[in-house]
């Protein structure tokens, strides 16, 4: 075998924190090399020096790559070689179409001239290879997050890739657009495609990597092949000891109701359709409760229509908190009432990147480090430095920007907001998202120990594992509707699975 | 090499840009103390002259306040020269034809501002009109009526209680007039409060654990303000004293400085520019803020209204014709982002103060007002490249 890529000693520091440190990372002609590690460990930044996004000069260390030595002064220069990145964010134009996007900046032209029947001929050919049956023209936005991902690799393909780097691909897919890029990359290496795929999700990474390279605070801890893969061997060497649990142990002290929604119906936003339909629930003191079901079945939507009404039309419906009934139509009126709601969408909906941490955690309680309407500097410092110490957030400092967290970190300055506000009942809504072994596991401690002193917890979810390991009774929602509710002991994969697809065949009779 | 510009710039600091801006504008005014003298003969910090650029550019400062907020909160104002010309002829109407005293017209005179704000506001917020639009319209609309309140004639002259509201200055109240005692007075404790304040943050930010510059650049910087301010009071107090304009802008730039910095509501329109939506699911009522900052604008516009229609002793047709353009680039120049969330008022005066200081000299340089365009245009243009490209090297 060949190297086809061979990083060594790569540093790259940050004002006030050092990335990387010394990473080496080799990369056979033809495999599938997976890079995993902790949020922060450094990952995407490597892949950004790789890249050229990261210009050279700006890193210490070198790059060999089909055995030449690689001096990137920008993206061009490496597309040029055939390395093709995908971002952990996606960089597609929404309102373009899919022929559009995939030769944006790579136009098939003569002389400046879009030639754009031969574009959508050689589009419809990427398509076929990335196993879309969308037309050409259908702009982007229409797509979901799986498609999207495809109409990514399909541009890669159209640059000619030699060397493709996902960064966290399948984050925000579901399980079975999951399984169809993870079979798309085996495809492409069958023809000679070599891939980088960075993921949190050590499953896929089992499934489909040839040789696996664990980072930690920004140095290569060890490059394992396929034999020596495992679970626990990769989150041993990624949080540098070994885990026994997934879930940290937890003696459920269930109180009574806290929280209760009766008849909630929700039309959407300006369209006449009706987005949730006559859901109910309730949580319990001391209780957490999972919502399970696929994307798009209307948790999320559920989750804000109750937060201030920010989601959709409001029908009818009530909600009660500690029994009196609970005034939710606004959000600052909700969270008067004791609710808090994590998005699952933190960079968009939950936080201000530009903003340092403190600013971020006081953001929704203002009053709290006020007096009057005067900011007490100091107060809303001492905050940031408690919430900092208390969810174990890693950051050179809280007047850090939390543009420049790593994910896990930024998840736990979203949730220091919300529990500033001193909550009742917290709706996270996908709160371990692209997010690592290590942070999932404190996440889950957090949730616990909320549990524990009274509050009642509801978690939305798409890994299915994380829920049957967390909740003490889960709801299954599908199209808008809950439509069934399991205790912990009934709860399994099949059983969730099984309620989604036989509510889905009933209504597609009735619709016949 | 990257080492040793990382380390020049926590020397300034970690402050690059303010600091930067206030050399870049020392810069501006010893060259054309040069210039001046060289081309024309003319000391460019004479008092008279200095009198002058005050009462020139306090309706650039006190608009760009208002701008600034309403920048940060993420939308434009293109409607203030024209807000500030009818509102001007407002005044004028009131005192000239109704026979107005003056403690009437400037109260109803402002209260009409804070109308046409909310009007426009009123769209923009609750509506969700691209403000680049309400306002380009409010633009047009505003200057129509002005036209038709003058039926397209000047009018003037003003009584002098509201010429006053412009050439008026502060009396001495120890009646020694040369120098002019209280002038010196107050000059001498705004620059006790201005060092006591900046040392108490420099303090609180050391508790806090943040980078700060050297102690040695604090008190420079420091020094050289309080010089700065020294040399200008002086020349103020040795000619006619304190304008009262200079007075009413200097209150609101303090006033704006504390609000932004130091107050909830504040905070709460940076969120809602840093991030509309995620300070809505903050519980932040985006939608009034925004509002809000639009009747602010509409008050300071019609401020400045009043000050340049005492200013020209006449309401006319012609009045802040391009303003817009003045105000909006004092606040770019001043560091402000134009995606919003970000911006000071600090920035925004050493903005103002740059452009005006331009306009001033190139003026009495007898530059055409053809390049006077040109290089404000390009300075704008540099001051704004240099904030991407700092941005972009902190990465
Ligand atoms: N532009 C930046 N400025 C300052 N610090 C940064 C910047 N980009 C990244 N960092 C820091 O560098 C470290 C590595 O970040 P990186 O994004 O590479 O992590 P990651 O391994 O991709 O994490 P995740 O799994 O959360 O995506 C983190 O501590 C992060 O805070
Ligand atoms: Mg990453």
């Amino acid at each position: 075998m060949t190297a086809l890529l061979e990083m060594r000693g790569i540093g790259k520091s940050f004002p006030g924190v050092r990335a990387l440190n010394r990473v080496d990372l080799r990369v056979e002609k033809g495999e599938i090399h997976a890079i995993c590690g902790e949020n922060g460990a450094g990952k995407s930044t490597l892949m950004k020096v790789l890249s050229g996004v990261y210009p050279h000069g700006s890193y210490e260390g070198e790059i060999a790559y089909d055995g030449r030595t690689m001096a990137f002064r920008g993206i061009r220069d490496s597309e040029a070689e055939g390395i093709i990145i995908i971002h952990q964010e996606l960089a597609l134009v929404p309102l373009l179409s899919i022929a559009e996007n995939i030769f944006l900046g790579n136009e098939v032209a003569t002389r400046g001239v879009i030639n754009w029947p031969l574009a959508f001929q050689r589009t419809e050919a990427l398509l076929r290879k990335v196993g879309l049956s969308e037309a050409p023209t259908t702009p982007v936005e229409k797509l979901g997050v799986g498609k999207q991902q495809l109409v990514e690799i399909a541009k890669a393909l159209a640059k000619d890739v030699k060397l493709l780097i996902l960064d966290e691909p399948t984050a925000a897919l579901q399980e079975n657009d999951s399984q169809k890029l993870l079979d798309l990359l085996l495809e492409l290496k069958a023809h000679g495609v070599t891939a980088i795929i960075i993921s949190h999700k050590l499953n896929e990474i089992r499934r489909i990597a040839d040789r696996v390279t664990v980072l930690r605070d920004g140095s290569t801890v060890s490059t394992l092949a396929r034999e020596d893969v495992s679970e626990e061997r990769i989150i041993r060497d990624m949080v540098g000891r070994d885990m026994a649990h997934r879930y940290p142990e937890r003696t459920p002290q269930i109180g009574k109701v806290l929280m209760e929604v009766r008849g909630w119906n929700v039309g959407h936003a300006d369209q006449p359709r009706q987005m949730i339909r006559d859901a109910g629930f309730s949580v319990r003191r001391g209780e957490i409760v999972g919502i399970a079901g696929l994307m798009g079945s209307g948790r999320t939507e559920l989750a804000m229509s109750l937060f201030g009404r920010s989601y959709g039309r409001y029908l009818s419906g009530e909600a009660t908190i500690d029994g009196k009934p609970a005034d939710l139509s606004s959000v600052s009126r909700a969270i008067e009432a004791g609710l808090a709601y994590v998005t699952e969408d933190r960079k968009v909906l939950g936080l201000i990147l530009d903003e340092p941490i403190t600013s971020n955690i006081s953001l929704a309680n203002l009053a709290g480090v006020a007096s009057g309407w005067v900011l007490g500097k100091g107060r809303e410092n001492k905050v940031a430095e408690e919430y900092r110490r208390a969810l174990n957030i890693r950051t050179p400092g809280v007047h850090q920007r939390v543009v420049n967290l790593s994910g896990g970190n930024q998840q736990k300055v979203v949730l220091s907001k919300w529990l500033f506000t001193d909550p009742q009942v917290l709706i996270l809504d996908e709160p371990t998202r692209g997010i690592d072994v290590g942070a999932k596991y404190e996440i889950y401690a957090i949730m616990n120990e909320l549990a524990a002193q009274g509050r009642g917890i509801v978690m939305i979810s798409s890994e299915m594992p994380e829920l049957l390991g967390m909740c003490d009774r889960i709801y299954v929602m599908n199209e808008g509707r809950i439509i069934g509710e399991l205790s912990r002991e009934e709860a399994s994969q099949e059983r969730i699975m099984g309620l989604i697809i036989r509510d889905g065949n009933v209504n597609r009779e009735h619709a016949a | 090499m990257t080492s040793a510009i990382n380390t020049l710039r926590v020397q300034l600091g970690g402050n690059l840009r303010e600091n930067g801006m206030m050399l870049a504008l020392l810069a501006i005014v010893f060259f054309f103390l040069v210039v001046v003298r060289a081309v024309q003969d003319v000391d460019f910090l004479s008092a008279q002259n200095i009198t002058n650029l005050f009462l020139q550019n306090s309706y650039v400062i006190i608009m760009a306040l208002g701008m600034l907020l309403v920048i940060v909160a993420g939308h434009i104002d293109l409607s203030v020269g024209s807000v500030a010309a009818f509102t001007g002829a407002v005044a004028g109407t009131l005192t000239v034809y109704a026979g107005w005293p003056v403690y009437a017209v400037i109260p109803t005179v402002l209260v009409v501002g804070a109308l046409i704000g909310a009007a426009q506001g009123y769209w923009i917020a609750f509506w969700r009109i691209p403000s680049f639009i309400v306002t380009l319209a409010g633009m047009l609309v505003f200057r129509g009526l002005t036209l038709w309140l003058l039926a397209g004639q000047n009018i003037g002259p003003f009584p002098r209680a509201f010429q006053s509201l412009s050439t008026g200055f502060i009396p001495d109240i120890f009646g020694v007039d040369r120098p002019n005692v209280t002038a010196l007075v107050i000059v001498v404790l705004a620059i006790a409060g201005l060092v006591w304040r900046s040392l108490k943050s420099r303090n609180q930010d050391i508790a806090f654990g943040m980078e700060v510059g050297s102690s040695a650049m604090f008190w420079l910087r420091n020094c050289l303000i309080a010089v700065a301010l020294l040399f200008v009071g002086w020349k103020l107090a040795s000619f006619r004293g304190l304008p009262n304009v200079l007075i009413v802008m200097s209150v609101l730039i303090a006033a704006y400085s504390f609000f932004t910095n130091q107050t909830t509501t504040g905070r709460r329109i940076y969120a809602v520019g840093g991030n509309e939506k995620a300070a809505r699911l903050s519980g932040i009522k985006t939608e009034r803020l925004v509002f809000l900052t639009f009747v602010n604008m509409g008050v300071l516009a019609s401020l400045a209204g009043m000050i340049v229609t005492a200013r020209l002793n006449s309401a006319t047709p012609k009045a802040g014709v391009g303003f817009e353009l003045d105000v909006i680039a004092a606040v770019f120049i001043g560091g402000a982002s134009m995606s919003g969330g970000s911006g000071k008022v600090v920035g925004v005066v050493v903005g103002a103060l740059i452009m005006g200081i331009m306009n001033n000299g190139m003026s009495i340089m007898g530059i055409g007002i053809d390049y006077q365009q040109v290089i404000k245009g390009l300075v704008l243009l540099l001051a704004v490249i240099f904030d991407v490209y700092n941005k972009n090297k902190q990465g």
